[in-house]
């Protein structure tokens, strides 16, 4: 019998932070512990101003061994890069 | 985090993975949780790993055998800081080690049956007040020297963990350092205190970086792994030399008599390390072994129904249906759904503040 609490996965928002960074990761029973937790674990010498945890056992990730294919799109478009269009000299504010 | 590993279909498959591994670590990239990597080389992670984090759990005993007795209030709520660092640094530690795929729970059990080991340092008494100030600047300080270069081990997890445990580690032992200065300066009694201290763990400090590099039976591997950067005589000479002038801007001296400036080489020369103690230690024949392991058991034991109660709520509180004895409320992933895709401005609570309280 297995009385280990589930994973979860932290993710903080920095006083001026943009967007929320994962922190790490820490046991809780549930999603109040674990944020209280996070807020000890992680904001201890304030580190952030908002904390996002998420049961780690939902989160997705992409395979490290499709990881060529699976991203192949984005280098071969390159199209999609500002330095592809070719600017004539002289033209100012583009 | 669950880890995959890839279907070890063929050799040539087999080799493949392992190419890619040994480009990578001569690359200076680093392996993540769901890369291939070699068995040896995660199992030898989730030693050192498991090990390190046991060490400061474990290492939370001999400094809040103090917290009680305190000189003043200062220093009493400085070492409270830092026990609950320690405690934060075991957890880091703990993750870091689940992301090879074993869990906190039977590593612990590991440690509680003495299978996995922790750092030798942690099984001496702390008999005075100054044995506070010593543990800082000299077991913290030896910590410092061996874990910055951690902070480019080839381990993803182990080496982003280290940056933040370095972090406080190098306050912790400015605070250790402080705390024998002001003892050093202060009464003859409170002198004599802090030199006594410095003398009983000065050798045992030099013994946490490991056994002589002819005698470390991991460290060539670790090594080519780049788990390791620098071999164990290597790092404690590094942490002698910067003790040294350390201790002599303290006003007091190291137990040491051998110890000498050697101008050729640039270093300090130390005397023979006791060995045979450090081995007996780690046999479990140090002063404290058996004090310190069956305190972290009896926690553990005594903590049993604690835990047994926080699952049982955490149970309760789920939406029937959804009761699952160990997974966390699906409901989760929606409040995380809504948070990211509601488009609503992104509030300080998160998405935590749709979560309604049944009460």
């Amino acid at each position: 019998m297995s009385s280990d609490w589930p994973l979860w996965e932290v993710f903080v928002r920095g006083r001026r932070g943009l967007s929320h960074t994962h922190a790490g990761s820490l046991h809780a029973p549930d999603a109040e512990m674990a944020l209280r937790n996070a807020r000890d674990l992680y904001t201890r010498r304030s580190e952030g101003v908002s904390i996002w945890v998420v049961p780690a056992s939902v989160i997705t990730a992409s395979s490290p061994d499709e990881k060529d294919p699976f991203f192949e799109p984005a280098s071969d478009k390159a199209y999609r890069h500002p330095t592809f269009y070719e600017v004539p000299e002289g033209v100012r504010n583009l | 985090m669950t880890t995959v590993l890839p279907e070890q279909g063929t050799d040539a498959e087999a080799q493949e993975f392992q190419r890619a591994f040994d480009t990578a670590v001569a690359a200076d990239e680093r392996i993540e949780p769901r890369d291939w990597m070699p068995d040896d080389y995660r199992a030898t992670l989730v030693r050192q790993i498991a090990q390190h984090a046991h060490s400061e759990i474990i290492g939370m005993q001999p400094e809040a055998n103090w917290i009680t007795r305190a000189p003043s209030l200062r220093r009493k709520a400085i070492l409270l800081a830092k026990v609950q660092d320690e405690a934060g640094h075991g957890l880091y530690l703990y993750s870091a080690a689940e992301t090879l795929g074993v869990n906190r729970e039977e590593l612990l059990e590991k440690l509680h049956s003495g299978r996995q080991k922790y750092s030798s340092i942690f099984n001496y008494p702390t008999l005075t007040w100054a044995d506070v100030g010593a543990i800082g600047w000299l077991v913290d300080g030896a910590a410092i020297t061996n874990q910055v270069p951690l902070c480019r081990c080839s381990y993803g997890p182990y080496a982003r963990a280290m940056v933040r445990v370095c972090k406080e580690e190098s306050f912790h032992q400015r605070q250790g350092y402080e705390l024998l200065l002001e003892l050093s300066r202060g009464t003859e009694a409170q002198h004599a205190m802090a030199q006594d201290a410095v003398d009983r763990w000065w050798w045992p400090s030099l013994m946490m970086f490991g056994p002589p590099d002819d005698e470390s039976a991991h460290s060539a591997q670790s090594m080519a792994w780049k788990i390791k950067r620098h071999s164990n005589d290597e790092l404690r000479q590094r942490f002698v030399d910067i003790c040294v002038p350390q201790a002599e801007a303290l006003g007091l001296t190291l137990p040491d008599p051998d110890l000498r400036w050697d101008t050729e080489s640039g270093h300090w020369e130390y005397g023979a390390i006791d060995w045979s103690e450090f081995k007996a230690v780690l046999r479990g024949h140090g002063p404290c072994n058996e004090q310190r392991l069956s305190q972290r058991r009896a926690a553990h034991e005594s903590g049993a129904w604690v835990r047994a109660a926080a699952s049982a709520y955490a149970r309760k509180r789920q939406p029937t249906g959804a009761r699952n004895a160990t997974g966390p409320s699906p409901a989760a992933e929606q409040h995380v759904t809504a948070g990211s895709e509601g488009g609503r401005p992104d509030t300080d609570e998160g998405p935590r503040s749709r979560e309604a309280d049944p009460r």
